[in-house]
Order: structure tokens, then C-alpha cells, then sequence
């Protein structure tokens, strides 16, 4: 099989690794650079569990090519949190209990880490909507509306401490 | 300076013990994506299995072509039915006494079974070499609908029970018949309907239903050939019941068989059943003497692992005409695919399907059902319920919503009428289940008063006299009682095993605590709420308290987590186990304070001299004291075991209560308003217990208002991933209202009954109540699920609904 090899910036790290061409991203996160907490829940691009961050987009990495990453930002859950700090989505998913069997969770907090930049300011629709690409079996979604609504509110805070 | 005094209230608050709503201890690791769920694990020099599976749903298999397959680099094994046949593997029993194909043995029963698997370097690879794998077949009638199964033509499924007149659960009366089985009086059900003034029947399917769980199977077996010893890293709702059965199919001693369950990404009942998958993984890796690790992927999911349901029931209620049920009559059909494999307690071939009289009193009841074996793949575990509960919940309320519309009575009005009473309890229903408790009168009430139910009634009065309202109401109440913990070992075991659960405690010299369970947890927060019951009984606070679940080889034994018995028998176990350490403790103190142990007072974390609030001391002393200078004739350490046999199930019962609105015009339908009720008895944490019933409410919402397994006649699964069968995203998932009353289990050690399942169990009848009812005033008196937009809106046409 042929490979190739990509350079991406990985969390933060530059990185340059040879995969095979056909490796799909999902595959090259977890079983090459042992960052399992992007999950495989369907592989159609349906559950969400495998979002990730690339270039400032949510990404589903089960129907994604790590080549196409080559020259990219990609960002898991692994680089949420930093210098040991959590991401306050991190912090209103555990306060909000917005998580039961925690496996649909990092693409969750992933897609909510972006989401949030893109509506600093949601509605409680906007949320729902702005989710709507990540499934979730066990919570029924109302505390994971609640732990972003909460996050929203963290990153305003933050936001105007800053400033 | 001395530290402030803490009052008993700080004190108590401090332990985060039972009634708190503490934080999950479980999310830390979850949150930084630092969970370890099964297709996490890799182990140096493990292989990758896949498997072939039929493409069609009943043949003979005539050839099977292995070499393009192995002339694939990195490809280790192509095994085949034969291949297994010399170790006698290439079968495996049930968990309901029958036996099941671990690779199609010359003919396939269901489409995707499986046929053959390849061990490879990659999963890349070996996913080539399945395509590679050439299998030719002779097609055979294939057979989906369980009735014409039952016709006397009807082909013949399973050659391999070819002459065998009687199954694991008595005679079988046709080659595609599994079991009969009744409960109940016959003759006294008939003589109610005989003298009845009023009767009513009603056939209703209870679709086939997957519980598609976020993370699908899957398992990681390693066999080292040089001790003997076989570790496997499964997504088990039970592990040591696959231990157990790992050991009897393997022939390794069961010591020398370890199963961990690691984190498991939702179970919902999927998870309880020992797979073809399974058992074929931990046969190549003892061929190859290398770690294989298999991972279903979304397809092999739906399609083969563990349904749920597909009841097709008759229901009959007999009354007087003012509403007094007198009798129930119940007969099923139930579809169990090509090989029975139920996850029920052996003795209930229809689990506890006999739970059907509900919360009435029914004098007189008796139920039938019938298993029959069809061309699709086997299961029919319990999907977020306590073995067939949601069917008999499901029959019994759309029963009596039947009779009420029948004598024009209202829904809430016949309930109230038929209700078991708070004074009746411990009540034996017909069917011979003892009740524990339960108090329906009052909860039901507090949802009619919480949601303004005459106001409803009026609007929706209002909304069927105006023709230009574009939508039509309906309001579903369902008030259902559900039979959980299973259970009492002299009626409930698996393979022979009673189902005690059990719990060991230890607690360190410095005072904090580990717990080893013979449970798993897959979401329910056990981590967090089992540490609380510990904090509540010996005074430890939940933060310094280790549970620990899910390894054979360091919990004691239990039988797992399903049917909602964690709480209701393990949290029991947890009790007594605790209740065996206070009692030493007790000893301990008063030779410390040297006064008798009748002279001693418990108050939350400390044993007190009796009216004395500075002659003290507390576990965490007692715990030193217990390693360093244990009273004479009492052995040091401070630790207990517990197996727990529970004398009884528990039932926990709600109230709950939707409102839904109808387009006209296209048929969609919106949850304006769903309340529920919930009284799982003592309340451990209210914030996990809330997030269980939001769970519990969407699960129960998808399998009512979207999910479906439809096959065409040739045995196709016409919807096998997640574009097709419905799992509800955020955006149509309603808005949960949740409330409790609190009616403890007077049988358990700390009250608990369980909640998991009950807002599955519960809000499924309830929103097929609330479609039915926006359609009562023009007759319909049931509408089977699932209740999509195209399916309503074929009935508005049916019933020439005009916008």
C-alpha cells in the first residue's frame, strides 16, 4: 500500500508521520498516535463521536483522509484543556452532568469548543441545532443544552476579564 | 488554635453520601478523552479479526474459497465452521437452552450471519481479505413473518433440531416453533371473560428494535500459551457470566480466565449476550497464541447483535360497565429469529413478560406466549428494560386506554378505579408476583395537578369543535408499574447461576475505602453513587472511596449490570457489606473508648459515647485502630464480602403524562409537553437519577416515534445504519419535566428500587397514548408503532382528516 508523508500541527506539536494513503483519519489518531479519545461510532459520518478540529472546523475523522491533514491545524480533544487547565466546555460538561457513558463525549466537547466560537452567544435552539450533528445515547441531550449554555457564559466571563 | 467545631449537618454534607447530588467521579478521564473503552486497548503484537458474513438470509452454503483471501500479505487465518469443528466450537449454547451458530455450519439462517473470519496485521487488511473470501450458496425459502412460520408447509429452519419434540422450555408442537409458555389461571381468566358485561380485544406489534448503543462490540482477547492463561477485554454487561461461559466452551479452568470489561460506551441491553464475535476472536488467539481484537463496526451492529422486542399481542380485558377490570387475557407471538437467544433467567423463556397486569387489581389473568423461530438474526434482550417489561407494560396500558374509550370513560378515571391501593400492598397480582410498595393514587394526582390536566381536556375539546385548527391534540397518560432486580435465586439464574449480585469492601488504615463489584457500569454513574452508599452507611466520605467494577479476576462474582438490578441487588450487597464492617467497627470503639458496645451511639461518621459528644471516635480512627491494635480475639483488618440474594424483585412505578400536536397536513408531530413521574423508592444521587430518566425518555421516544427493522421478503434488513434507523439528534428530542414521589422498597436494605429503565419502559406506551388520543374522537382506538410522520399521515388520510 502506498503511503505517504503528512506534516500537521497536532494539538499544538508539529508532527511528521508516513500513513498509508487509504488511513483514515480517525484510524491515524488512534491507532498511530495513541490519541484515543475520538471515538468510532457509525463510520458515516452520522455519530459525531470522531469530531475533531481542523483549521477551525469541526471535522467527522471516520470519513476523512489523514492525508488531506497534511499542512492542517488539527486539534482533539486531548488539546482542550491547557497547561493543565480545562476548556470551560470541559468544566459545564462535568458540572452540567452533560455526560453518562462518556464515549460520545470528546466529540461533543469538540464540537461545542467550535460551535461556541461560531455563536459566542446561542439560544437554546441555536444549541440544539448547532449539535445536531452529534449523537448522543444516553442523555437525552437536556444537560448537555445546559452544560453549553453554562460554557457560554464561562467563555463570556473570561472573555471580559481579559479584555 | 483548634478548628472549629463541625456541626452534624457539615459533617453530613461533607461525606456526599445518599440524597446528594454529587458530581460524577467517572467524568474526569471522560472529558480529557482519556476513557479506555475497548477498541482503545492495543497489546504488542496483536491481529486484527473480521468476519464474512452471508449476504443472504436462508441457504446452504455449497463452497467456501479461502485462498484469495490467504494470498493477501498480512493475512494469518481464514477460519471456517470446519476449522472449528474438531474443537467442537463451531457451535455454542444459549443463554436460553438452545443452541447457536458461532459460524454457519453448512447452511445460513439470517443475512449477515456469520460465515467465516480472517485474522490479519491491520484492520485495513483484514477487511480486504473478507472481500476476498469467495462463499457460493444454494438460496432457500426464507421466512420473516412468525405466523407463516407456523404453517404447516412452512420451510424448515433449523435441520439441526431436525425430530426434537421437546425444547429447553417443554413440547414443540411445529419445526419452527421454540416454546410455549403460560402464566397465570386459565379457567378463572375464561370464567371472568364468560360473565363479563363488557370485553374488549385489541392486536398490537411491538416492532423489532435495536438498542444501538454509541460504541458497538467488540473484544480484545489474549492467550498466553506459555501459562495457559486467556485475558479478554470484552464490552460485557456481565463478565463473569462470560467468564463462566468462556471457561465450559474453551475447556481453560475458569481461573485461568480473566474478562474485563473496560469503560463500554452505553449498553441498553446489547451488551449482555456472549457473540459469535467473541467466542472466534478467543479462538484465534489461542490458534495463533497472538492478542486479535475485534470491532463490530455500525452495520454488523444493527444487523446481528442483539434486537430487542418484535411481540405481536393480543390483548383482551374484560370489565363491568362502569369500568372495574375483571379480567386480563393475553396471547403472543413472539419472533425470536433463527436461534433462541433470549437474555432472560432461565426459568422465563418470556422473561418477565407476566408483569402484564400492571398496576390494577386484577382478580383474574392469564398469558400466553409462543416463540418461533424466523429467518433473522437471534436476541431479543432486554433494550433498557428488565426482560420484556416494555411489552407487558405496552400491552396492559394500551389495554385499558382500549376499554376506557370503549365505555367513553376517561384515561385518568379508569386508572384511578382499577389501581392496586396503597393499603393493599405487599399485593399478589394474578399472576403471582408480590408487590412491594407502591402509593399510584397520590403520584398521579400530583402529575393531573402539575400539568392542569382539565385545562388540557378543555383545550383539546375546544381544538376538535374548531375545523380550522390546523393540528390535532392528543394526551397520553400511561400509569405502569415495571418488575426489576432480578433476582430471588430460587426463581432467577443464568446457566445455573443464581442472580445474587455481590460486593467487597475494604477499608485502608487511613480511613478511605475501595469497593469491588460484581457489576459493570456503561453510564449509570456507578463509581459516583455506589460510593455514596458506603459514605452513608459507615461515614467515609464518597471523595476517598474507590469503586472498582468489570475484572473477573479482582471483583467478586456477580451477574451484571441489566435489567435495572444494580441498585436494587448489588446496592443491597453494598449495604450489608457495609453494615458487616460497622458492626467490627463497633467492637473496635468501644474497646477503644472502653466502655461497652451497648453504651454506644452511631452518628454519621463516628461512634459517640451515649450522652457524650466529646467521647468519640470515628472511622477513620477505628480504621487505624483495626490494622494497629484490634480488640483481643478479634482479627485485625477491617473488610467484608457480601453476596446478596434479594428475597423479592422490586417495583418501581410512574406516572407520566404527554401532550402531543399533530400537523393536519403533513402528519409531523410535536411534543408540546412531557411530564414525568418517577418513584424508584430512596433516591441515591437526584442529579444522576435525573439524567438517567432524560436518557431513558429519549431511548423510549425514538423506539415510539422512529424505530424500526423492516426486512423485505428475502430476509433484507432494510436499514442497518444510522442514515436509516432512527436515533433522535438534539434537535428533535423534546424538552424533559421530571418529578418523584418517594415510596421506599420495605424489602431492601436502603429502600432502593431502581430507575434506569422505567423511563423506557414508561414513555413508550405513554407517546403512542398521546398519538392514538389526538385520533379517539373519530374512533381509532390503536395505532401501532412506529409513529412517523408518512405513518400518521397515511392514517389522517385513512380517517379523511382535512386540514
Amino acid at each position: 500500500m502506498a503511503k505517504q508523508i503528512v506534516k500537521m500541527n497536532l494539538n499544538g506539536q508539529e508532527i511528521e508521520q508516513l500513513v498509508d494513503s487509504r488511513m483514515l483519519l480517525v484510524h491515524f489518531l488512534r491507532e498511530q498516535m495513541n490519541l484515543t479519545g475520538a471515538h468510532i461510532g457509525c463510520e458515516t459520518s452520522h455519530c459525531g463521536a470522531c469530531t475533531v478540529d481542523i483549521d477551525g472546523e469541526s471535522v467527522k475523522a471516520c470519513t476523512h483522509l489523514a492525508v488531506q491533514c497534511d499542512g492542517c491545524d488539527v486539534k482533539t480533544v486531548e488539546g482542550l484543556a491547557e497547561g493543565g487547565v480545562l476548556h470551560a466546555v470541559q468544566e459545564a460538561f462535568y458540572e452540567e452532568h452533560g455526560l453518562q457513558c462518556g464515549f460520545c463525549t470528546p466529540g461533543m466537547l469538540m464540537r461545542s469548543y467550535r460551535f461556541l466560537q461560531e455563536n459566542p452567544n446561542p439560544t437554546e435552539d441555536e444549541i440544539r441545532t448547532g449539535l445536531s450533528g452529534n449523537l448522543c445515547r444516553c442523555t437525552g441531550y437536556q444537560n448537555i443544552v445546559k452544560a453549553v449554555k453554562s460554557a457560554a457564559v464561562k467563555l463570556q466571563q473570561k472573555e471580559s476579564a481579559t479584555a | 488554635m483548634n478548628a472549629p467545631v463541625k456541626t452534624p449537618e457539615e459533617r453530613k454534607a461533607e461525606l456526599q453520601g445518599m440524597g446528594d447530588s454529587r458530581l460524577r467521579k467517572e467524568d474526569a478521564r471522560f472529558i480529557q478523552g482519556k476513557g479506555q473503552y475497548c477498541d482503545d486497548i492495543k497489546l504488542p503484537g496483536m491481529l486484527h479479526m473480521d468476519i464474512v458474513r452471508s449476504p443472504i438470509a436462508h441457504g446452504r452454503i455449497k463452497k467456501i474459497n479461502k485462498d484469495p483471501a490467504m494470498a493477501i500479505p498480512g493475512v494469518h487465518a481464514v477460519l471456517t465452521a470446519d476449522d472449528l469443528k474438531p474443537l467442537n466450537l463451531h457451535w455454542m449454547p444459549t443463554l436460553a437452552g438452545d443452541v447457536a451458530a458461532v459460524l454457519a455450519d453448512e447452511k445460513v439462517h439470517f443475512q449477515m450471519q456469520e460465515v467465516a473470519i480472517v485474522i490479519a496485521d491491520d484492520r485495513y487488511i483484514a477487511a480486504d481479505a473478507v472481500e476476498a473470501v469467495e462463499v457460493e450458496y444454494e438460496e432457500l425459502p426464507v421466512v420473516i413473518d412468525p405466523y407463516k412460520a407456523l404453517e404447516p408447509n412452512a420451510p424448515v429452519l433449523r435441520e439441526d433440531l431436525a425430530g426434537k419434540t421437546e425444547g429447553a422450555h417443554g413440547a414443540r408442537d411445529h419445526h419452527n416453533h421454540i416454546f410455549t409458555w403460560e402464566a397465570g389461571d386459565k379457567s378463572a381468566a375464561d370464567a371472568a371473560f364468560a360473565n363479563a358485561p363488557v370485553t374488549v380485544s385489541q392486536h398490537m406489534h411491538y416492532p423489532r428494535v435495536h438498542p444501538c448503543p454509541l460504541e458497538t462490540c467488540g473484544c480484545v482477547a489474549s492467550f498466553d500459551p506459555i501459562k495457559g492463561e486467556l485475558t479478554t477485554w470484552m464490552t460485557s454487561q456481565a463478565p463473569h457470566v462470560v467468564r463462566t461461559v468462556v471457561s465450559m466452551l474453551s475447556g481453560v479452568p475458569e481461573s485461568k480466565v480473566r474478562i474485563i470489561s473496560p469503560d463500554i460506551g452505553g449498553g441498553f441491553g446489547n451488551k449482555v449476550g456472549v457473540y459469535p464475535g467473541y467466542v472466534c476472536a478467543i479462538v484465534s488467539s489461542i490458534v495463533l497464541g497472538r492478542p486479535v481484537k475485534w470491532s463490530e463496526d455500525r452495520v454488523e451492529n444493527i444487523s446481528t447483535t442483539a434486537f430487542a422486542r418484535d411481540y405481536h399481542m393480543d390483548g383482551h380485558l374484560a370489565a363491568t360497565e362502569d369500568g372495574r377490570i375483571l379480567g386480563l387475557k393475553v396471547d403472543v407471538i413472539a419472533d425470536h429469529g433463527a436461534f433462541d437467544a433470549c437474555a432472560d433467567p432461565t426459568k422465563f423463556p418470556a422473561g418477565l413478560f407476566h408483569i402484564c397486569s400492571g398496576s390494577y387489581d386484577i382478580a383474574a389473568a392469564h398469558c400466553s406466549v409462543k416463540g418461533v423461530y424466523t429467518n433473522k438474526a437471534p436476541g431479543g434482550v432486554a433494550y433498557r428494560c428488565s426482560f420484556r417489561v416494555t411489552e407487558a407494560v405496552y400491552l396492559i396500558e394500551r389495554m385499558v386506554d382500549v376499554l376506557a374509550q370503549k365505555l367513553n370513560m376517561d384515561k385518568a378515571e379508569i386508572r384511578r378505579k382499577n389501581f392496586i391501593r396503597k393499603e393493599q400492598f405487599p399485593y399478589t397480582s394474578a399472576f403471582g408476583f408480590e408487590y412491594d410498595s407502591g402509593d399510584y393514587h397520590t403520584a398521579l394526582e400530583k402529575v393531573l395537578d402539575a400539568v392542569d390536566y382539565k385545562a388540557l381536556r378543555a383545550e383539546q375539546e375546544q381544538k376538535r369543535n374548531d375545523p380550522t385548527c390546523p393540528t390535532l391534540m392528543g394526551i397520553g397518560l400511561v400509569t405502569f408499574t415495571e418488575v426489576v432486580g432480578a433476582g430471588p435465586t430460587k426463581m432467577c439464574d443464568i446457566l445455573g447461576v443464581g442472580m445474587f449480585d455481590s460486593c467487597e469492601i475494604r477499608i485502608h488504615p487511613t480511613g478511605s475505602a475501595i469497593a469491588r463489584m460484581g457489576t459493570i457500569t456503561q453510564g449509570q454513574g456507578h463509581q459516583t453513587t455506589y460510593a455514596q452508599i458506603i459514605a452513608s452507611e459507615l461515614g467515609i466520605p464518597s471523595e476517598v472511596i474507590q469503586v472498582e467494577e468489570g475484572d473477573t479476576s479482582t471483583a467478586p462474582y456477580g451477574l451484571g449490570t441489566y435489567g435495572s438490578r444494580s441498585t436494587p441487588v448489588a446496592g443491597a450487597a453494598i449495604a450489608m457489606a457495609a453494615r458487616k464492617i460497622h458492626a467490627k467497627a463497633k467492637k473496635i470503639a468501644a474497646h477503644l473508648l472502653e466502655v461497652s458496645e451497648g453504651d454506644l451511639d452511631w452518628e454519621i461518621d463516628r461512634f459517640k459515647v451515649r450522652g457524650n459528644d466529646e467521647q468519640f471516635k470515628t472511622m477513620a480512627d477505628i480504621a487505624f485502630a483495626a490494622y494497629q491494635q484490634p480488640p483481643e480475639g478479634l482479627e485485625p483488618g477491617l473488610e467484608a464480602v457480601h453476596y446478596y440474594d434479594p428475597p423479592n424483585f422490586t417495583y418501581p412505578f410512574g406516572i407520566y403524562l404527554c401532550v402531543v400536536d399533530i400537523d393536519k397536513g403533513t402528519g409531523e408531530s410535536s411534543i408540546r409537553r412531557f411530564y414525568a413521574l418517577d418513584d424508584c423508592g430512596t433516591r441515591i444521587n437526584p442529579m444522576i437519577i435525573d439524567g438517567q430518566i432524560h436518557g431513558g425518555l429519549t431511548e423510549g421516544f425514538a423506539v415510539a416515534m422512529g424505530q424500526q427493522m423492516p426486512f423485505d421478503e428475502q430476509g433484507n434488513l432494510l436499514g442497518n445504519t444510522l442514515m436509516d434507523y432512527f436515533l433522535p439528534t438534539a434537535v428533535e428530542t423534546p424538552t424533559w419535566e421530571t418529578d418523584h414521589t418517594v415510596t421506599p422498597s420495605p424489602h431492601h436494605p436502603i429502600g432502593a428500587k431502581g430507575v434506569a429503565e422505567s423511563p423506557h419502559v414508561g414513555s413508550i406506551p405513554t407517546f403512542t397514548s398521546a398519538v392514538v388520543d389526538a385520533f379517539a374522537h373519530l374512533g381509532v382506538t390503536h395505532i401501532d408503532m412506529p409513529h412517523t410522520s408518512y405513518r400518521i399521515w397515511k392514517k389522517l388520510k385513512e380517517e379523511g382528516v382535512q386540514l
